[in-house]
């Protein structure tokens, strides 16, 4: 792995230093503190209703509708954002030719797709941890449940590391940031709805496309669920788009 | 030291480079040159390891580019054509990022970064944006990062391209500073510049090497004739014709009609001018100009690259 640490830590600096970044992080936390907020108050509101008819939610926690559906929307919201931190890791590179500097250093590809792909996922998952505050503020209040908590967030943080994989992918089949971002909505839009597919086609494939539907195995991570096949899933999905873009690496270094 | 034999390059079915084979010793300063899209930069990348030759070998260091990429790239620095640098970098934090990537220990880092910055005159744009340099400085910051961990073999790929001369001078004044023990190795277009800083050239041209020998020994080997420029007051055609009858003349023709201004050729092994100047003063013409042209870097190009395949002869 040799220049990881260069590579990880130049890509920090450009991601710090441009706009783009800003922009993104400004707009996830928004649009996160809005659905906490709205989601928050609408979860008081059935509370209340719960208060009045015992016998209605007896088994339905509080804590949990608030996190699954908060965690739900920040997914969604991830999805969207997770094209803008990606689309410019080898689509800029090799547009301004810095690529040929990456290639002819003492750098091995799989340090700097690595170098690459932590800075993305360093970023992501100091966004996502900004939400937390929030979540352990309602958690002291409501009901301390830290499992559920620490399930949610690994699950959405293993969501948007693949989500970032394919990104990576993507970059590299461009020159252009905004057609390798449009590449990745496209895969990522794909990949979360195809799951509800299953109804309209056989059985056999019904079931495949359940599998390999990104949203899926988010579901039970949701809910406090930690399942080792779902943490499996979202490893193997990212380590097989990582694979995808080294083999990219090798194809530009024969084609010239 | 570099060594390529039979390098052949295809992208696609577009052969860039066909059966290119140089040596190159310890500490010789090698100028390549070639037209556009002669082949120089594909050259130049497969010996930094950017891309494998279609088939062929190449080594530098006596390691093979393919097997021991790694350890080539860690002795090389290379300044590729285009200048590609981060742009939204400082220049001292884009410098910081090569060196660590070299493999620069932390604690050599900053007395590494600085000496290439000063190497390069860079001190006083250390602190800003690459993006916002000039074509001047930013050459120079690509050529500081090439300087980077003292590597012993330098590739530069049309260093001095689309600067002023101001910069031009600079730049080839900074090279000749790093000769020594290091090989260096520069592509170009503009033959005084290889000229002036290389002991050796390797001209290429449709992708093959078409000569390879040092400036002096080119341009001799490849004066076929003698060029002789006169300027005459007087009887100036009367003169003129004079001349044409002298042995070992060849042609004489007007520079340009209503002058008085003549190119004479001659045969290299006689020197004609005593007999013009002797016969100036018999026939009562003011001698203005006498001189021999040296064919310059230039001509022997323009000969080498535009000569029939059959061999015949170069035109001039």
């Amino acid at each position: 792995m040799k220049g990881f640490w260069p590579v990880f830590r130049k890509e920090l600096y450009q991601m710090f230093m441009s706009p783009i970044f800003y922009a993104v992080g400004f707009t996830f936390l928004l649009v996160s503190g809005v659905f906490f907020n709205f989601i928050l108050s609408q979860v008081v509101m059935v509370s209340y209703q719960v208060a009045q008819h015992p016998e209605l939610g007896k088994e339905i926690s509080m804590m949990e509708l608030f996190l699954r559906s908060f965690l739900w929307n920040l997914s969604i919201v991830t999805l969207f954002i997770a094209p803008l931190l990606t689309m410019r890791l080898y689509a800029e590179e090799r547009k301004s030719g810095t690529i040929e500097l990456l290639f002819t250093y003492p750098v091995t590809d799989a340090a700097a797709l690595v170098g690459k792909f932590a800075a993305c996922v360093t970023i992501l998952a100091i966004l996502i941890a900004a939400t937390l505050p929030g979540v352990i503020a309602v958690a002291l209040v409501a009901e301390p449940a830290w499992k559920l908590i620490f399930s949610g967030y690994t699950g959405l943080f293993l969501l948007g590391c693949s989500f970032l994989a394919l990104g990576t992918f993507a970059s590299t089949l461009t020159r252009n940031q905004i057609i390798s971002a449009i590449i990745t909505f496209g895969a990522l839009l794909v990949l979360w709805f195809i799951g509800e597919a299953k109804t309209t086609v056989s059985p056999v494939l019904g079931s495949i496309l359940e599998y390999v539907s990104v949203s899926k195995h988010f579901e039970g991570l949701s809910k406090g669920l930690i399942d080792s096949r779902d943490i499996l899933f979202y490893f193997v999905f990212s380590v097989f788009f990582l694979f995808l873009t080294l083999r990219q690496m090798s194809s530009y270094r024969w084609r010239g | 030291m570099i060594e390529a034999e039979g390098l052949t390059k295809f992208y696609g079915h577009i052969g860039a480079i066909r059966n290119v084979s140089f040596k190159i010793d310890k500490g010789e300063v090698v100028g390549f040159l070639g037209p556009n899209g002669a082949g120089k930069s594909t050259t130049l990348r497969i010996l930094t390891c950017y891309m494998p030759p279609s088939s062929g070998m190449a080594r530098v260091e006596g390691l093979d580019v393919i097997e021991n990429s790694l350890q080539i790239r860690q002795k090389i620095g290379y300044l590729p054509e285009s200048v590609p640098l981060y742009k939204d970098l400082t220049v001292r934090r884009f410098l910081r990022f090569a060196a660590s990537s070299k493999g620069v220990e932390a604690k050599r880092m900053n007395a590494e970064v600085s000496r290439v910055i000063s190497a390069c005159g860079l001190e006083k744009n250390a602190g800003r944006i690459v993006g916002n340099l000039s074509k001047g400085f930013r050459q120079r910051v690509g050529l500081a990062q090439a300087l980077l961990n003292d590597p012993s073999v330098l590739i530069l790929d049309e260093p001095t391209i689309g600067l002023d001369p101001g910069h031009i001078i600079e730049i080839r004044r900074l090279i000749q500073e790093l000769r020594g023990d290091r090989t260096i190795l520069l592509s170009s277009h503009i033959l005084p510049e290889v000229a002036q800083l290389c002991q050796r050239v390797i001209i290429i041209n449709k992708g093959e090497i078409v000569a390879t020998d040092s400036p002096t020994n080119l341009t001799s080997q490849l004066q076929k004739t003698v060029k002789i420029v006169l300027e005459v007051s007087g009887p100036t055609h009367e003169f003129a014709q004079a001349i044409e009858n002298l042995t070992g003349v060849e042609k004489v023709s007007q520079v340009s009609n209503g002058t008085s201004k003549f190119v004479i050729e001659t045969d290299p092994s006689t020197d004609i001018r005593p007999e013009i100047a002797a016969m100036a003063v018999q026939k009562g013409c003011g001698l203005l100009e006498l001189r021999t042209i040296q064919l310059s870097l230039e001509d022997i190009f323009m000969q080498l690259v535009t000569e029939e395949p059959s061999g015949e002869g170069a035109k001039s």
